[in-house]
């Protein structure tokens, strides 16, 4: 379940996806969730889904990538889908016992699948093309004038890139714990909740001594290596806008463009 | 009783790009009482094979029975069968959780269902079999050196009593001393309760001096299964697949090519230097004290 | 002076109550004496729990000393102000091969050092470049480091040392969690550096085996240095190293059985070739 998670997985390839500045993808993805809401027809719902697969074609990403990212997110989109198609008020279609489906609440619960499968994927081309550092770098950037209310923007998105980079060593750690707690007779999985709370200590405990252990040794190799913040930092892969990226930035204005004009004109 | 693997297979991801062949066709027979080393080098799948041995992993194929049963048949109370068949991993820091040493190691005989009063016998006793002194029992095993750590964690399956000891890389991490103190309270438990030890090891000198049996895996394939000193001869063979014979192997092979008419099989350091000293004296005590 | 002088060293670890005063100290490192070369090859080894580790974080100036001085190329490390000269004068090498990679690209972590001391970009690459060529992790470089084996893992660490440019590495017990083809491949590594490179190495290990080709190495026991000499001398005295719960290599432990029954041979013999010579004489 876990491994489904494709949000934060770098899926590398060489397309022109990739290569764009990515404060550009951060933008335009942000532009892309913002459109959705802003589309609020079958047809609006097309031109987006055309951006979308354009996308997804142009980042060289096999879709079966992009898919298995939703499986994560499968239960969620039942869950809307389902609330949406009983709870909206209108004609009703047809009933089963006191549960009644109106047409109002099928084209609720339509709209709110495409939403909901647009804004997965879409972020997910976003993380799939990125590498986490650049994400982080991108944000740092785009936050920079944070820094002058005293946000602490450079440690943040050091923050979140350590973080990434150690999700999937505790995520090992968790199942080698686990193992070694079950060759000892724990067992994770039956009880009733109360029960099952209890019965994860054994595997909490170790791993939080780890964690802690891990992040008092990565903060003394970072000291050593001299990292003392953000100031008089150099970066390695400095963001520069190239042709490119200006040429996605005009598109992406089209696209939000066309959105406001569907929504204005009610298309 | 005996754990027997037939055909045993494991494939990671299967059906995908990323399909690894952990195992392949492993067949091996583990009988009661035996004192074995496993070796090879990382990926080569020993910690894949020692988790079949207590249903810790599903083989993708084959066979694995203890004392006759298939322990993946539908009924089969994989529980009661890691009681018997215990297994140790590397890193005690992975299983130590509880704030003293003595309701730690109490875990395993508790989920078996003992009373704490009868878990803390069997707790004791087992701490005292690895040699942790009565003294720590209520010390945190937090506070511990990383040789008590590595005594605590065995103890702690130990204390269930189990049949069969598996020790994954029990001496990682620890000095030279605490890894001979360990390695020797591990031979002194197998004497002491009879049971069968497997230890995992990536030392050859350490298993030659320990063990009876050597399974040395290469490839997820069982690449020898014989005496220690049987599985040495072959040390050009060894060094292919990235392993390497003992240094004292390599010394005595190297004498007898100079003409020292040793024994070429010795393969620990007191077994050599008593070659050594006979070679000597039939040469015709030339070289003398 | 040499790049790394230790004068009456002493460190104390200080343990708090709750009320946050000190109940006990403990002496981690106990009038350390120490004059290291540059350009040479230094073992440090010692059990664990002998201060070895406390001492080499004192050559980074992660530890400032209790008691007596250390200098690194001239420079007091108790001076604040000299702090990022030294770091970067000593680079460090930790054990644990995941707990020091920051970045999820190889080549990105390799340019971490170098981002801090504030060099400029087109720099930073010569220097990334040059220092995954010199660990000969070139071709990982994109790879990310979860993917990599231990010994892979610590010579990517060494490289985002050497890409800050010191003239001396401390690797404190850097083969502890490695398999012993790890541990080989980054034994070579460390000895090519200090080769090609002329880097002063200062290794911390328990590891007899990974001690033998270095030209100095010190005992350590109870935070003092106990035993130094050459690895010939240290391991001439047998009895002694098992004092300090060490071994000797099988072929060092052979010899000393061979000459306790009454053979003349010669004491530190560290390899085959040497023992076969003498029997075979």
């Amino acid at each position: 379940m876990l491994k489904d998670i494709t949000i934060g997985q770098y899926y590398p390839a060489d397309s022109i996806i990739h290569k764009l500045d990515p404060r550009v993808k951060f933008v335009g993805t942000m532009i892309f969730i913002v459109s959705i809401f802003i589309f609020n027809s079958f047809p609006g719902y097309f031109v987006a889904g055309l951006f979308l697969a354009s996308m997804i074609a142009l980042s060289k990403v096999p879709p079966k990538f992009m898919f298995k990212g939703l499986r994560a997110v499968f239960m969620l989109l039942m869950i809307t889908v389902i609330f949406n198609m009983v709870l909206t008020p209108g004609d009703i279609v047809f009933k089963l016992g006191f549960i009644k489906v109106t047409r109002e609440g099928l084209i609720m619960a339509g709209k709110m699948a495409v939403r909901l499968v647009f804004l997965i994927s879409g972020s997910s081309i976003m993380t799939l093309t990125t590498t986490p550092n650049q994400l982080t770098d991108a944000m740092e950037r785009l936050l920079r004038p944070l820094n002058r209310i005293h946000v602490p923007v450079h440690e943040i998105a050091m923050m979140m890139s350590i973080a990434l980079r150690f999700i999937p060593i505790l995520m090992e750690e968790t199942d080698k714990i686990m193992k070694a707690q079950i060759a000892r007779g724990a067992d994770f999985e039956s009880g009733n909740i109360i029960q099952r709370t209890k019965n994860m200590i054994p595997l909490l405990v170790p791993l939080f001594i780890s964690a802690f252990r891990r992040a008092n040794d990565l903060a003394l190799a970072m000291e050593a290596r001299c990292y003392h913040g953000g100031e008089n930092r150099t970066q390695m892969k400095p963001l520069k806008y190239e042709r490119k990226d200006y040429m996605a930035y005009l598109i992406l204005i089209a696209y939000l463009a066309a959105a406001i004009l569907f929504r204005v004109f009610k298309l | 009783m005996s754990i027997k693997l037939e055909n045993v297979m494991y494939t990671y991801s299967p059906g995908t790009a990323y399909e690894i062949h952990a195992l392949k066709n492993i067949n091996l027979d583990i009988p009661d009482g035996q004192f074995i080393g496993i070796i090879g080098h990382t990926g080569s799948g020993k910690s894949t094979l020692i988790q079949h041995f207590n249903a810790l992993v599903k083989p993708t194929s084959g066979t694995i029975t203890y004392n006759g049963d298939d322990v993946w048949a539908d009924k089969y109370d994989r529980r009661a069968l890691r009681s018997e068949v215990g297994l140790v991993f590397q890193y005690p820091e992975h299983q130590l959780f509880e704030n003293d040493v003595l309701s730690d190691v109490c875990f395993g005989p508790m989920n078996q269902g003992l009373s704490r009063a009868e878990a803390e016998k069997e707790a004791r006793r087992a701490l005292l079999q690895v040699g942790f002194k009565e003294e720590n029992f209520s010390k945190s095993p937090f506070e511990l050196s990383g040789g008590q750590k590595k005594r605590v964690a065995i103890a702690g399956v130990l204390a269930m009593n189990p049949k069969i000891l598996i020790l994954d890389e029990p001496t990682a991490g620890l000095d030279p001393k605490g890894r001979d103190d360990i390695l020797d309270q591990i031979a002194e438990l197998h004497k002491m309760r009879g049971i069968t030890i497997i230890l995992v090891s990536h030392s050859m000198e350490d298993v030659a001096k320990y063990v009876d049996r050597l399974i040395v895996m290469n490839h997820g394939e069982v690449a020898y299964d014989n005496t220690p000193k049987e599985v040495f001869k072959h040390y050009e063979e060894l060094e292919k697949i990235g392993l390497a014979a003992p240094q004292i192997t390599y010394i005595m092979h190297a004498l007898k090519d100079n003409g020292l008419p040793v024994d070429a099989d010795a393969t620990t350091v007191a077994e050599a230097a008593e070659s050594i000293l006979k070679a000597l004296k039939e040469k015709g005590g030339q070289k003398h004290a | 002076m040499g790049i790394i002088k230790a004068l009456k060293l002493g460190f104390d670890y200080l343990k708090y109550d709750d009320d946050g005063n000190v109940e006990s100290t403990q002496r981690a490192v106990d009038d350390v004496n120490l004059d290291i070369e540059a350009g040479e090859f230094i073992a440090i080894l010692g059990h664990n729990g002998s201060g070895k580790s406390t001492l080499a974080k004192h050559m980074n100036a992660l530890l400032l000393p209790s008691e007596g001085t250390l200098w690194v190329d001239n420079m007091d490390t108790a001076s604040e102000a000299d702090t990022w000269k030294i770091r970067q004068k000593a680079g460090m090498v930790f054990q644990n091969p995941d707990n020091q990679i920051i970045a999820t690209v190889v080549e990105e972590d390799v340019g971490f050092g170098p981002e801090n001391m504030g060099i400029p970009t087109a720099d930073i690459w010569t220097r990334v470049d040059d220092a995954l060529q010199k660990v000969g992790m070139t071709t990982y470089r994109h790879h990310s480091p979860n993917k990599l084996s231990g010994g892979q893992k610590q010579r990517v660490a060494i490289a985002g040392v050497m890409a800050m440019r010191p003239s001396c590495i401390v690797l404190d017990e850097p083969t502890a969690m490695l398999d012993p083809n790890g541990r080989k491949e980054v034994i070579k590594a460390v000895h090519e550096l200090n080769k090609t490179e002329n880097v002063t190495v200062i290794l911390i290990t328990h590891y007899m085996e990974e001690v033998i080709d270095a030209d100095r190495v010190y005992v350590m026991d109870s935070g003092k240095v106990v035993m130094q000499g050459t690895p010939k001398e240290i391991f001439s005295r047998v009895e002694e190293l098992k004092h300090y719960r060490l071994d000797v290599p099988q072929v060092t432990l052979l010899a000393h059985e061979l000459k306790k029954n009454g053979l003349d041979i010669p004491d530190g013999i560290l390899t085959t070739e040497e023992l076969v010579s003498v029997l075979c004489r």
